[in-house]
C-alpha cells in the first residue's frame, strides 16, 4: 500500500509539472518537502514500479491521431499472456490488457488499443497485427470511439466526495 | 498543423525518463542546444495550444485504489441520458461511446474493492442498465509513452 506522504505527491503532480526553472523545488513547497526529497522520491516510486512514467502527456486527437478503435480478442488461455506480450511490441498500440469474459455475454479476454489518423490507417495496423501475430484463427471484434461523453486524466484521492447515493 | 523540430522533438522525446534533476528544463535545454528559457517557452506554447495536457505521471493500475472497465449496451434513444447519468459519478474518468453492440464504455476508479462495487450498483439503479465488470487482470504494456510520425505530409 502506498504511504500518505507519496500519495500527497502523487496527488500534487496530478496537474502537471510546473513550467519553472526549478519544478521540484516549487512542488515540494506546498508539501513541506525540499526539492532533493521530491526528486529521490519520485525516482524510488519510478524504480517500484508504482509509476510507470513520467514526462510529456500528449494529446492525441489534437496531434492529428484522431481515431482511436478498441480491440478486443478471445484467446485461448494457455496462450494470452504470450500473446498479449508480442502485441504490446508493435508501435502503434499503446494499451494490452487481459480482462474476464462473461458467459453468454461476453467471450473476449484481450483488450488492446490501437490509435490512428484515421479509421483506414487503424484497420492497416489491425491487419498488420493480424497477420504477424497469426491471429486470423481467433474471434477478434473491433470498436471504434464515436462520442467522447468524459475524459480526464485519473483523479487520486478525489474519491472522498463521492457522488453515490 | 504545423510543428517545428524542436516541437516535434518536445512532444515524441520526453513522454519517458523526463529528467528528474533540479533543473530539468535546462538539461533538456543542453541536449537541443537551445536556452531553458526557450524550452519552457516551447512547452508552455504546447501546452496552450492543446498539444499536451501536462508533464506527468502514469501511474500503474490498481496500485491507489481500484479501477476497472465497465461497458453497457444501452438503447440509441437513451443513450445520451445515461452517459449523463454516468458522468456524474466522480469515480468515473473516461466515458465514451463505441461502435458496438455494447455502445458504453467508461474507467471507473474508486479507493478500494467494496466502494467499488457500490458505484456498479448504484449505476445500475439509476439507468436501470446493467454493468458488465471487466477488471484488468494482467497488464502486458511496457508504456514507451506515445511515438507518433509528427510529419505534416502523412
Amino acid at each position: 500500500m502506498i504511504n500518505p506522504e507519496d500519495l500527497e505527491l502523487i496527488i500534487a503532480l496530478q496537474h502537471g509539472l510546473p513550467l519553472v526553472s526549478r519544478p521540484y523545488a516549487e512542488l515540494g513547497k506546498s508539501l513541506g518537502l525540499s526539492e532533493q526529497d521530491v526528486i529521490q522520491r519520485l525516482q524510488y516510486l519510478k524504480q517500484q514500479g508504482l509509476i510507470k512514467r513520467l514526462g510529456v502527456i500528449v494529446k492525441h486527437k489534437k496531434l492529428g491521431y484522431a481515431a482511436n478503435a478498441m480491440v478486443v480478442f478471445d484467446i485461448p488461455d494457455q496462450q494470452v499472456a504470450q500473446m498479449g506480450q508480442r502485441i504490446s511490441q508493435f508501435e502503434f498500440i499503446n494499451l494490452c490488457y487481459r480482462r474476464p469474459r462473461h458467459d453468454k455475454l461476453w467471450s473476449y479476454n484481450l483488450f488492446c488499443m490501437i490509435h490512428g489518423k484515421n479509421r483506414d490507417m487503424v484497420l492497416k495496423q489491425l491487419q498488420t497485427l493480424i497477420e504477424q501475430c497469426a491471429l486470423s484463427s481467433y474471434q477478434y471484434d473491433i470498436l471504434f470511439s464515436q462520442h467522447c461523453f468524459k475524459q480526464r486524466g485519473a483523479l487520486y484521492g478525489t474519491q472522498k466526495n463521492s457522488s453515490l447515493k | 498543423m504545423l510543428l517545428t523540430a524542436l516541437q516535434k522533438n518536445l512532444l515524441n522525446n520526453y513522454q519517458q525518463d523526463f529528467p528528474l534533476s533540479p533543473r530539468p528544463y535546462l538539461e533538456i535545454a543542453t541536449t537541443l542546444g537551445i536556452t531553458e528559457d526557450e524550452v519552457l517557452a516551447l512547452f508552455k506554447d504546447l501546452s496552450t495550444q492543446g498539444f499536451i495536457s501536462r508533464i506527468g505521471l502514469v501511474i500503474q493500475p490498481n496500485t491507489i485504489g481500484v479501477s476497472t472497465l465497465v461497458a453497457m449496451k444501452i438503447p440509441a434513444p437513451q443513450l445520451h441520458k445515461v452517459a449523463n447519468i454516468i458522468n456524474q459519478f466522480s469515480e468515473v474518468n473516461h466515458n465514451y461511446q463505441r461502435e458496438h453492440e455494447f455502445n458504453l464504455w467508461f474507467v471507473l476508479i474508486a479507493n478500494d474493492p467494496p466502494h467499488l462495487n457500490q458505484v456498479l450498483i448504484s449505476i445500475e439503479k439509476q439507468t436501470g442498465f446493467k454493468p458488465l465488470n471487466l477488471p484488468l487482470l494482467d497488464d502486458y504494456f511496457i508504456n514507451l509513452g506515445f511515438q507518433m510520425a509528427l510529419d505534416d505530409k502523412s
